[in-house]
């Protein structure tokens, strides 16, 4: 029996060990937050927290690094855009 | 309450970090080991926590890991834990400040050994933001410490011994890789003769991995490169295409290869965060890196600073363990590494000259680039816009251009740009790469304000 | 063909000079060891300040620079130039009163202030500690990209025909008689009409290549830059102690909170203040109680990452003014360097100042607190 998480709204497996960002890319997720400038897709580019580019936001915590964070039964995984703090602009 | 320092503090739990432990636990000293991962192993022998037995096959001299696991038990572990900076002298001792989460640990120690390791090398070319694609270490790491393919219909570029072992591994796990594009004539190894033969393990290493590849019908293209990506909100396809001498591509040889994925790689970059920030002297290596220079006994230009591994000079895991053992053990202060050590330590680091020889970076690659190619992935700086901070707004090192461009400002700190940005100004300037601009990064792990104002979670000891 | 005018320093302040004196019609050559914004300029926060300064000389240059600046921002633009106005708050009642009085001093010379009632600071900064006395907004605050600023405008002065000259460093002077008629350097003699010592906190050290005694010493200062975020703060947002820290002839470390955003998305956080000489080795104290004084100003920052820092000299002279003007000592040098922290804010005023004395014209402001030889000589123990 493998766990799961939520990501934006659906469920995704993990096994143990896995990270957010591998256990997205096993379910076929290639991307999950967009840029700042010019609103382009991307997800996990280097695999080992060098690049930044897979930041995610898990249980309300923007800019996670999806490759580093281990997946967590019913954590809640959302896809990001830009900087990921819109809510706080002012 | 004053806290007594450990006698070494180990930064990096890969293949030079667990050895310089084990020397120094040998050696009788009190050692802290310090990682960012949850597990031993770095990223050579990277895998999920428990066993490697799941990953094995994917895995070289497992038997030499877990012999320096063994040997590095008695080193206290703060695994999970990132290093942003580190300060103090031999004279005053030297502080370890690592972040997990929002809880800070300083480490105290009367001697460091630095073994940060590497990370993938890489050129921009159009496309290459796109979803699918990864660089090889990236593609490498999601099936070593994961079992994930990045994809079903995998295409391998660059440069490098390294892209042997990835495409061995996608293919072995059931992946289609429809074909590795190494933009040298590696073959020419054959020349370095003298310095490859005696490292013969090496060499049996190579063997197995083409071997794998024609086991798995995977074809191995040279002087091609992956010059683009092609897709919508993923990679599609890529363009391939035959290089000349300099790496221009050559007119009419492009052709689409139809892919979900790509996995690219251009040699290493090692990181020297840490100990540019203590001071460290650096050179610059036969592969064009900037590496740390150190002595006969691993030290660096700073007293009781040593750095073993890929951060003074890309080499591999063998060398790595090597360094790390002649580190670990000058750093407990024994007397100094046995003679069979230096020995092997030398010839591995002729095996790696022999191969930075034969997979140099050539100048060509930036002339595969749009003006909206771009360079810099965080904040989205395209090469024209580093062009533009060269030729019109003056400026002529690699700092200027970044600090006018925002290539490398972002928050990866140039770590993917920094090389190709001074490649772009070193062709603006007619100079040789000055990466020492692009390399210091004061912050060398992201840390919250609220963590870095308050006071340390807790001290690292016993 | 000699120069009208060499200037040496490719900082900001060399910049506006140079554009400045090309605008005029001046033949100009810039010269500069390291490269274009290398130093100072490239340290700083592009700070364009009139809160911080108490009624003076220093005031009357930040007025008139902060109106130039104004026009810059359209004749060359390109830099960033944000009017977002500052906005100084106080922690405690007593401060909040010496900072109204301040306010109410600085108005009378021509600042603009609006005093703004704790009840109302959340209207100007929403995300504000609610735990302060009270604040004064100054609208004639702005900011630029300072090292984008020094770029554009020796552009601009390139395309009126100046030459800039990087990597090539003033090893001594040439003269005729008494007279300056040019600098020697590592790429051979360049003679000029004029010279103009813009060598910010190196500045000493090119006066005294001429012979003569220019005071100016290094300041140390970090500030943190954090990762990209939408508008967090509108405007410079600073403690009332900043503008006694500024003022202090205290040696030891001195922080005070100074935060604000950028157009890239990253805020800037400072200030600290120390006279280390050009130690530049990283001080995890100092970034601590930058990042303590920050989050205390704007709770919202705590979870906020730190991506970066960086450090910087600045040029400070004993009486905390800069030095503007020539040289009675050596004819023919004229100084415009020793702007502490303010050096981007009065860059463009010292550039017009320069340019008018070398056009023969009469300055728009009495340099008389400025002059370069007004620390006399030094007095033997």
């Amino acid at each position: 029996m493998s766990a799961a998480f939520e990501f934006d709204g659906r469920e995704v497996a993990f096994t143990d060990g896995q990270t957010v960002g591998a256990a997205l890319v096993a379910a076929g997720v290639r991307s999950w937050r967009t840029t700042r400038r010019e609103g382009r897709p991307r997800g996990i580019f280097c695999g080992i927290g060098v690049c930044f580019d897979c930041l995610v936001t898990v249980d309300d915590v923007p800019n996670q690094r999806a490759c580093l964070v281990p997946a967590a039964a019913g954590a809640i995984v959302r896809s990001q855009e830009g900087d990921g703090r819109g809510h706080l602009a002012v | 309450m004053a806290t007594s320092p450990y006698d070494v503090a180990v930064v990096g739990a890969g293949p030079a970090g667990l050895a310089a432990a084990a020397a120094a636990l040998a050696g009788g000293a009190r050692v802290a080991l310090i990682d960012a991962g949850r597990q031993p192993g770095g990223q050579y022998w990277r895998h999920r926590p428990g066993d490697l037995g799941a990953v094995a096959d994917l895995h070289h001299d497992l038997g030499a890991f877990r012999r320096l696991v063994a040997g590095a038990a008695g080193a206290v572990r703060h695994f999970g834990q990132h290093v942003w900076t580190v300060s103090g002298s031999a004279a005053d001792g030297f502080t370890v400040h690592a972040v997990a989460g929002d809880a800070e640990t300083e480490v105290p120690a009367r001697r460091l050994v630095l073994a940060p390791g590497a990370y993938d090398r890489q050129v921009p070319f159009r496309g290459w933001d796109l979803p699918g694609v990864h660089t090889a270490g990236g593609a490498q790491a999601l099936l070593k410490g994961h079992e994930v393919l990045v994809g079903r219909r995998v295409v391998v570029g660059g440069t490098g011994p390294f892209l042997l072992p990835v495409a061995a591994g996608l293919a072995a796990r059931g992946a289609r890789v429809a074909g590795v594009y190494e933009a040298n004539r590696p073959a020419g190894w054959i020349r370095h003769a003298g310095a490859v033969l005696p490292v013969a393990a090496k060499l049996t290493e190579g063997a197995g991995y083409a071997a794998a590849l024609a086991r798995h019908r995977v074809p191995f293209h040279t002087r091609q490169a992956i010059v683009a990506a092609h897709g919508g909100d993923a990679v599609e396809a890529v363009t391939v295409a035959r290089l000349d001498h300099d790496w221009r591509i050559v007119a009419g040889s492009e052709r689409v290869v139809e892919c979900d994925a790509v996995a690219v790689g251009w040699g290493f970059t090692p990181q020297l965060e840490l100990p540019l920030a203590l001071g460290c002297a650096t050179r610059v290596d036969a592969d064009g890196s900037l590496v740390v220079e150190v002595d006969e006994r691993q030290t660096t230009s700073v007293p009781g600073v040593h750095v073993a591994g890929e951060a003074c000079g890309v080499g591999g895991a063998a060398l790595a363990v090597a360094e790390g053992s002649i580190a670990g053990v000058a750093a407990a202060g024994v007397t100094s590494a046995p003679a069979s050590l230096r020995r092997r330590r030398r010839a591995l680091r002729r095996f790696a000259a022999a191969m930075h020889a034969v997979h140099p970076v050539r100048a060509g690659w930036q002339s595969w680039l749009a003006d909206d190619t771009l360079v810099c992935r965080c904040e989205e700086v395209s090469a024209g816009e580093v062009r533009t901070a060269l030729d019109e707004l003056g400026a002529t090192d690699v700092r200027t251009a970044k600090l006018l461009s925002r290539a490398g400002m972002g928050w990866c700190q140039g770590r993917v740009c920094g090389y190709a940005t001074a490649c772009l100004t070193a062709s603006c300037t007619g100079t040789a790469p000055d990466l020492r601009g692009v390399s210091e990064r004061p912050i060398a792990a992201p840390i919250s304000l609220g963590t870095l104002a308050g006071d340390p979670g807790h001290i690292g000891q016993q | 063909m000699p120069a009208d005018v060499l200037v040496i320093g490719a900082g900001v302040v060399g910049a506006a000079t140079a554009w400045y004196a090309a605008r005029s019609g001046h033949s100009v050559t810039v010269v500069d060891r390291g490269p274009v914004a290398g130093g100072t300029t490239g340290a700083g926060e592009g700070n364009i300040l009139v809160s911080d300064k108490p009624p003076g000389a220093e005031l009357d240059l930040a007025l008139l620079s902060s109106g130039l600046w104004r026009d810059l921002a359209v004749e060359v633009g390109g830099f960033e130039f944000d009017p977002k106005g500052g906005l100084v708050v106080a922690a405690t009642p007593p401060g909040y009163e010496a900072l109204v009085s301040l306010a109410s001093s600085q108005s009378g010379a021509g600042v603009e202030t609006v005093v703004v009632p704790a009840g109302e600071l959340a209207e100007h900064e929403p995300h504000l500690t609610p735990s302060l006395a009270g604040g004064v907004l100054y609208p004639g605050d702005a900011q630029v990209q300072p090292m984008l600023a020094a770029a554009r405008l020796l552009r601009a002065a390139r395309a009126r025909g100046a030459t800039v000259r990087t990597g090539v460093e003033v090893t001594g002077f040439l003269r005729s008689g008494d007279r300056v008629v040019g600098v020697r350097t590592s790429a051979g003699d360049l003679p000029a009409g004029a010279v103009v010592n813009a060598a910010g906190t190196w500045g000493g050290d090119i006066a005294s290549l001429a012979g003569v005694d220019v005071p100016v010493l290094p300041r140390r200062g970090f500030i943190l830059v954090t990762e990209p975020l939408p508008r967090l703060v509108r405007h410079k947002v600073f403690a009332a102690e900043y503008v006694a820290n500024v003022a202090s002839d205290d040696a030891d470390l001195q922080t005070s909170p100074v935060v604000e955003g950028t157009e890239s998305g990253t805020i800037l956080i400072g200030a600290s203040r120390e006279r280390v000489g050009y130690d530049r080795t990283l001080s995890v104290r100092v970034l601590r109680a930058l990042a303590a004084q920050a989050v205390a100003l704007f709770p919202v920052l705590a979870d906020v990452k730190v991506i970066r820092t960086y450090r910087g000299f600045r040029p400070y002279c004993p009486d905390h003014l800069p030095v503007i003007g020539p040289d009675p000592r050596a004819p023919g040098l004229f100084h415009a360097c020793g702007h502490e922290g303010a050096g981007i804010g009065l860059a463009a005023a010292t550039g017009r100042l320069i340019a008018q004395l070398l056009g023969e014209e009469p300055p728009s402001l009495d340099l008389a607190p400025f002059r370069p030889e007004r620390f006399g000589p030094v007095v033997a123990p």
